[in-house]
């Protein structure tokens, strides 16, 4: 079976260490999902690139017909990989900006893989504290591992304390296994078929 | 087809110029606009319903009587009646007596609001804005349609014996439409009742109002009143036209620009693309709206721009009203051609009238 996996970056520079991050979350995750006998489908969606149709959408209440196909393909993904850089103690702007506009159940039951970047390891609870209640407030189900990299991780081994690769291993093992054992989503078309008027006068 | 013009009154600084028209002003504008239509021939006069700055129509229907006793064709209508925070009691009786007074020339458009405090400054909450609009329309059919209503629902006190006077003129409420943007849930109560669907596509991308609108079709036909084709649709556009395009996309940015709706977001000529704005020549505008049968799945009944508003100054709404009516002929004319027989026109009272009095003669 194809499952679809849809990685959220919100670096900012190019090249960013967020893309450098997601990318290789992205590979594991394939890795582990094609041990389970899956075929993936990976696509990459740099927010940068809808900066200005995010803004839009926020001021006039629809998206543009390009971003909208964009937010359709994280409604139907399996599987999201959601990863922004930690500004001021949280998920960058462009980040939220991208979740503000996702449609209020795109992402429920969907298995989400939560990581950031940042300046200093210091902020690495900004997972705990910041991604994991945004995304379980959308009922999405998040993976236990989150994945932080602190500018020493990109130059630490196999001795270190806990190192990245590690951690990115375990977190991509978790998000194969969960969308492994569920359907893909089929999200509901309100045009195709509404409640009928006699449920509403009921 | 019924051509006309709509808005909501609002009380916005020009921001060419900077200065904003007195609430006083606005009104008496406001009245010169719906005269102005019937004398260039247009159909319809349609005005909103506000109850917070910096709009002036709190009170629609003591516009429309004004309306109505300084003109004799037009139909008056709304955009919209606010069906959630009004008690249906009241809506029933002012535009019963708006009926007389305009000797059948009126008919409404349901909406539901949007403005969150509105809800709690009437006594509602707008999370119960879809079932406040079932209910409360619901209960406004029997009081239009039942001399003697007894009554019991969620949101307001029962009545036991209850008749709305004055009756509707001959015995025959207004027809209604319902406007709504994105709710399927109102394309599907007009489609239950066989209302009209008004679809203000002014703020929705046309490949999702072209959706609603097959929605309501659908369901139209699937509750048995008559072919989708038959469906009565109506459609909005924001209007600006000069002689020359340049010129209606130089006068009209600065109000894209400042507006509440638009400004900061799309430019002008992506919103252009996306939605029902015209700016531009007659010609190119005309060549607009003869396309937007795309939008409304089929012929359709009804055509309201929007031309004033947005701070756009007096004398260039006038303007925009007098270029309306010549090309309200054009578009009558074209839209015509090739439009099936059996598809109606929007029922009016004499229309509604006829039927009724066949149906009795059917039943006799």
């Amino acid at each position: 079976m194809s499952r679809k996996i849809v990685v959220i970056s919100a670096g900012l520079r190019q090249p960013s260490s967020t893309r450098l991050l997601a990318d290789r979350l992205a590979e594991a995750a394939r890795r582990q999902l094609e041990a389970l006998g899956a075929e993936v489908d990976l696509e990459v969606i740099e927010v940068r690139d809808h900066g200005h149709d995010l803004v839009n959408n926020l001021i006039v209440g629809y998206p543009s017909e390009q971003l909208e196909e964009v937010l359709d393909r994280v409604s139907r993904a399996d599987g999201l990989i959601a990863v922004t850089p930690t500004f001021s103690a949280s998920y960058n702007g462009l980040f939220k900006m991208f979740v503000d506009v996702l449609d209020d159940s795109a992402l429920i039951d969907k298995p989400v893989l939560i990581a950031a970047t940042g300046g200093t390891g210091r902020h690495s609870l900004v997972l705990e504290h910041e991604l994991r209640p945004l995304f379980s407030y959308l009922h999405a189900v998040v993976m236990p591992t989150g994945v932080y990299a602190a500018p020493e991780d990109w130059g630490s081994g196999a001795e270190s304390e806990s190192p990245l690769a590690t951690r990115i291993d375990r977190a991509a093992g978790e998000l194969a296994r969960e969308v492994d054992r569920r359907e893909s989503p089929l999200p509901p078309d309100p045009f195709d078929s509404p409640d009928s008027f006699e449920k509403l006068l009921a | 087809m019924q051509v006309g013009i709509f808005g909501v009154g609002d009380v916005v600084a020009d921001p060419v110029t900077g200065r904003p028209p007195t609430e006083h002003e606005r009104i008496k504008a406001v009245l010169e606009y719906a005269q102005l239509a019937e004398d260039v021939g247009l159909d319809v006069f349609a005005i909103g319903e506000h109850h917070n700055p910096p709009f002036i129509p709190s009170s629609p229907t003591t516009i429309l009587g004004y309306v109505a006793a300084r003109t004799s064709r037009l139909q008056l209508s709304t955009s919209t009646t606010l069906i959630t925070t009004n008690d249906p009691v009241k809506i029933a009786e002012d535009y019963a007596m708006l009926q007389h007074l305009a000797d059948g020339r009126v008919d409404l458009m349901m909406g539901r609001g949007n403005t969150g405090p509105v809800y709690p400054w009437f006594g509602q909450d707008i999370r119960n804005g879809i079932a406040l609009a079932v209910e409360n329309y619901a209960l406004l059919r029997r009081l239009w349609r039942e001399d003697v209503v007894d009554w019991e629902g969620k949101f307001r006190t029962p009545l036991q014996g209850f008749t709305s006077t004055p009756r509707p003129l001959d015995d025959v409420p207004p027809f209604v439409w319902h406007g709504s943007i994105r709710s399927p849930e109102i394309a599907e109560q007009a489609a239950y009742y066989g209302d009209g669907f008004f679809h203000n596509n002014l703020f929705w991308p046309k490949r999702h109002v072209r959706q609603m609108i097959e929605l309501y079709r659908r369901r139209f036909e699937h509750y048995g009143h008559g072919p989708a084709d038959q469906a009565i649709v109506g459609l909005a556009a924001q209007l600006y036209v000069r002689k020359n395009s340049q010129d209606a996309i130089n006068e009209f940015r600065p109000y894209y620009d400042a507006s509440p709706v638009y400004g900061g977001g799309p430019s002008l000529e992506q919103t252009s693309q996306d939605t029902a704005l015209l700016v531009g020549s007659p010609d190119q505008v005309i060549e607009r709206i003869l396309q937007f049968r795309e939008y409304a799945a089929g012929d359709y009944q009804r055509q309201l721009f929007n031309v004033d508003g947005l701070g756009i100054p007096h004398r260039a709404v006038l303007e925009q009203i007098e270029q309306l009516g010549e090309i309200a002929a054009v578009i009558r004319k074209e839209f015509a051609v090739g439009r099936p027989e059996h598809v109606p026109d929007a029922p009016t009272h004499a229309s509604l009238k006829a039927a009724k009095e066949l149906s009795a003669e059917a039943v006799r």
